[in-house]
């Protein structure tokens, strides 16, 4: 699709379903689909390596080209493809060739080569690196082919600017049908009977909170609000983000739906300050869908209005819960409350309140579209659908993954992330971000849903996967992550406010050798004591990673408390840097960046580090391109 | 520029007179301003009828939020789960060493402010480090110190 042709076509306002099936087709009918197409990949991992650079380069050549118009490709610049440890991507099609990695300089090759002489450029090709075989297309890659893109299925293939290429894929669809067709009662049994669990971390059923809102406003009465919580605030997770950048529409035509069934005028977007991008994109999503009639006053002449805004986080992590955001829109510091009662009931503006996640809002066309029992045969009969992962950390693949739930955890981290670097097996998987809980090798054909995940101590969370090898501590994971939420609390309650300032002391004796085996076993009492006692999920749920870390890697925690030993070799205190004589060819370059200037010997002879002065800043192994600094 | 008038005022005029509308312009004032200073504070506690007091409360909770001015460099050093795994605590430790300040300091010729945050996403790129909105990827020590030699030198 042109980035113009919303211009082109009829862009009234749409009255009915009939209109909205008239403007898919005029869409589809004005494509071309033999026409070449360049899309190149404009999620914010391909962008931070260049790709707008690439677009510019295509766009240059092109006119240098001298292509008649008639053939001209066009380019489009689409949300994250996924695959970022490869980006930036650019997809060829209609041949679908998929090239990784592509610099402005490749980008003269490509238009001679392949759009003008339909060969593939080799070299920019994938290449499997356990077969060595080069890889065409998209669909050939075990990265892409392993998942079921089902919430991602638009991503990558539209244009989140123009409301046009939505529609043509099916966007909308699912509105429509819903107010020509069901009654709101009719949309709130459908999500319920599809299992639909809340994909922001707890996974409460969607279809209850539904109900729930439904009879609090019979007996308290209304107004309802419908909220869409784009407050990502885990540590490694950037799936709401993709989506929102991506596809927007999902999103927002999810949060319609939501409004229809539950008789709500009015909606919010409360969306992290750091997503600039997934800002912009929604407030133009918005704006084409007020246009279309699909959003505002009378949407598809249907009589139902409803209209939502976009509130921008200001960067606090608390807020990412139910009660300190609904604080936080009414302009107040985000702090939450006790749920005594419950926000469906008592939520913004102590009216009742629905909100979900994203992923959730985005899960809510796809339902009504293809039906509640399409939906529940996705997944296990407990978590039903897809769930969209962040795969991340010391991965082969880093990128975005979306698989049936109950799919197995090897299968995510070793099938399609590619295992970790080093070919080793991956020493344990952090899942559910600062609240959730590690999860060791020997766990890895535990299948990732709601209840598998919680019974193993650990929690789905919003999705973010963090893989680590035999070079992580685990000790130094868990710190992390409380040193984190410690930052983050609110300060509201004692548990959450000391009792993780606590815990983190404790980690941190760890971490320098000190403390004893009955330390473990009172961080482990303490931690129990804020899980019972903390006000909100925030501090009841942060002394996962530290149990689960317990839990599964005991013996590292023993090293650190009884022999002094980081068998990791990452807490500072407990290590020594050392160069391998045999290995050091005395290239100076080690010697020339320590900030500490502790490290001797004569050029082309090998050098010394003096342990005394050493900050164990870890420059020189990272310097080194002989491996001859080691950590012991 | 600390507080200029025509600039909050039309700032003011983009919202209704009314408390929820605070935090839109806390953010706005700081997008065009770089910071929000006591005046203009003031000015939008009058508007919205929040005591000035409690938008103090809220423009502390809130991270994003600068009561000081800023330098003419923002260095953000992304300490995600990714980058943390990946070394960003050592990069951030080399900025300190190298300009002298600490996260959230300001460097006192005013070219440079370093902040931590907790994670900006682009996980792929690790350890991440953003100066100026301009992401640079898979950051080691020696890339800290060129980047850091040809912002000052320009």
């Amino acid at each position: 699709m042109d980035l113009n042709s919303a211009l082109e076509l009829d862009t009234g306002r749409l009255t009915s379903h009939d209109d909205l099936n008239q403007l898919r087709r005029q869409i589809i009918e004005s494509q071309d689909p033999d026409r070449p197409q360049i899309i190149v990949c404009h999620g914010t991992g391909c962008m931070a390596n260049g790709s707008p650079k690439v677009t510019r380069a295509f766009e240059t050549a092109l006119k240098a080209a001298g292509i008649d118009a008639k053939v001209m490709p066009g380019i489009k610049k689409t949300g994250c493809q996924g695959f970022c440890s490869r980006g930036p991507l650019v997809l060829i099609k209609p041949r679908g060739l998929f090239y990784q990695h592509v610099k402005p300089e490749d980008v003269e090759e490509i238009v001679q080569k392949t759009i003008l002489g339909n060969e593939p450029v080799e070299r920019l090709l994938y290449k499997d690196p356990k077969t060595g075989e080069t890889i065409e297309t998209e669909e050939e890659i075990p990265f892409y082919n392993l998942q079921k893109r089902v919430v991602l299925h638009n991503i990558g293939k539209i244009d989140p600017t123009d409301i046009c290429d939505t529609i043509a894929m099916g966007g909308y669809q699912a509105l429509a049908k819903a107010i020509s067709t069901m009654t709101p009662e009719q949309v709130v049994a459908e999500i319920e009977k599809s299992g639909l669990r809340g994909r922001g971390g707890a996974g409460f059923p969607t279809g209850r909170k539904w109900r729930g809102a439904l009879q609090a406003v019979k007996k308290k009465g209304g107004p309802v609000y419908v909220v869409v919580n784009g407050d990502e605030g885990d540590p490694g997770a950037f799936m709401d983000r993709t989506i929102m950048e991506g596809d927007p529409h999902s999103v927002l035509e999810g949060l319609i739906l939501g409004a229809y069934a539950l008789g709500a005028q009015k909606g919010y977007l409360y969306v992290r300050a750091e997503y600039p991008l997934a800002i912009k994109h929604l407030e133009m999503a918005m704006q084409q869908a007020r246009a279309y009639g699909l959003l505002g006053e009378n949407i598809l002449n249907s009589g139902f209005s409803f209209d939502a805004q976009i509130n921008r986080g200001a960067g606090a992590f608390v807020c990412g819960e139910s009660t300190a955001l609904f604080t936080s829109i009414e302009g107040k510091p985000g702090n939450p409350r006790p749920k005594y009662v419950r926000s469906v009931e008592e939520g913004l503006w102590g009216k009742p309140t629905v909100l979900n996640n994203v992923e959730t809002w985005a899960n809510v066309p796809l339902i009504i579209d293809k039906g509640a029992d399409w939906y529940g045969a996705l997944g296990v009969p407990t978590s039903t659908g897809t769930k969209v992962f962040s795969l991340v950390g010391k991965v082969n693949n880093v990128g975005l993954v979306e698989v049936p739930m109950g799919t197995p955890l090897a299968t995510i981290v070793e099938k399609i992330g590619g295992g970790v670097p080093n070919g080793k097996p991956f020493k344990a998987v952090q899942t559910g971000g600062p609240s959730g809980g590690c999860l060791p090798y020997n766990l890895k054909d535990l299948p990732v849903d709601f209840d598998s995940l919680t019974k193993a101590g650990s929690m789905m969370g919003s999705g973010a996967m963090i893989v680590m090898d035999d070079r992580d501590c685990v000790v130094d994971v868990a710190r992390y992550f409380l040193r984190f939420l410690e930052e983050e609390s609110c300060g509201k309650c004692l548990p959450c406010r000391l009792g993780l300032t606590r815990m983190r002391e404790i980690l941190d004796n760890f971490s320098h050798g000190c403390g004893s085996e009955t330390d473990i076993e009172d961080l482990t009492s303490l931690s129990q004591a804020i899980q019972d006692g903390a006000l909100c999920a925030l501090g009841s749920s942060a002394p996962n990673p530290a149990l689960t870390t317990i839990k599964f890697f005991r013996d590292e925690y023993i090293a650190h408390v009884r022999d002094h030993k980081c068998p990791a070799g990452v807490c500072k205190e407990l290590i020594t840097y050392s160069i391998d004589p045999d290995a050091c060819t005395g290239c100076r370059s080690c010697a020339r960046q320590c900030p500490q200037g502790c490290i001797s010997g004569e050029k082309k002879k090998p050098h010394q580090i003096d342990t005394d002065q050493c900050i164990r800043c870890g420059i020189c192994m990272e310097t080194c391109k002989f491996d001859a600094v080691r950590v012991i | 520029m600390p507080y200029q008038s025509g600039i909050i005022e039309r700032i003011l005029d983009r919202y209704p007179a009314q408390p929820e509308y605070l935090i839109f312009l806390l953010q706005d004032i700081q997008a065009d301003c770089g910071f929000i200073s006591s005046t203009s504070m003031q000015r939008v506690s009058d508007h919205t009828g929040v005591p000035v007091t409690q938008a103090y409360s809220v423009a502390t909770f809130y991270q994003s939020f600068r009561l000081e001015p800023h330098g003419e460099h923002e260095i953000r050093v992304c300490l995600g789960t990714a980058c943390h795994l990946k070394g960003g605590q050592r990069i951030v430790e080399q900025v300190e060493r190298r300009l002298g300040i600490g996260p959230g300091e300001t460097t006192e010729d005013m070219m440079f402010t370093l902040d931590t945050v907790n994670c900006v996403g682009a996980c792929a790129l690790a350890p991440v480090m953003v100066i100026d909105d301009e992401y640079e990827s898979n950051i080691t020590a020696g890339k800290v110190e060129k980047i850091l030699k040809k912002l000052q030198q320009d």
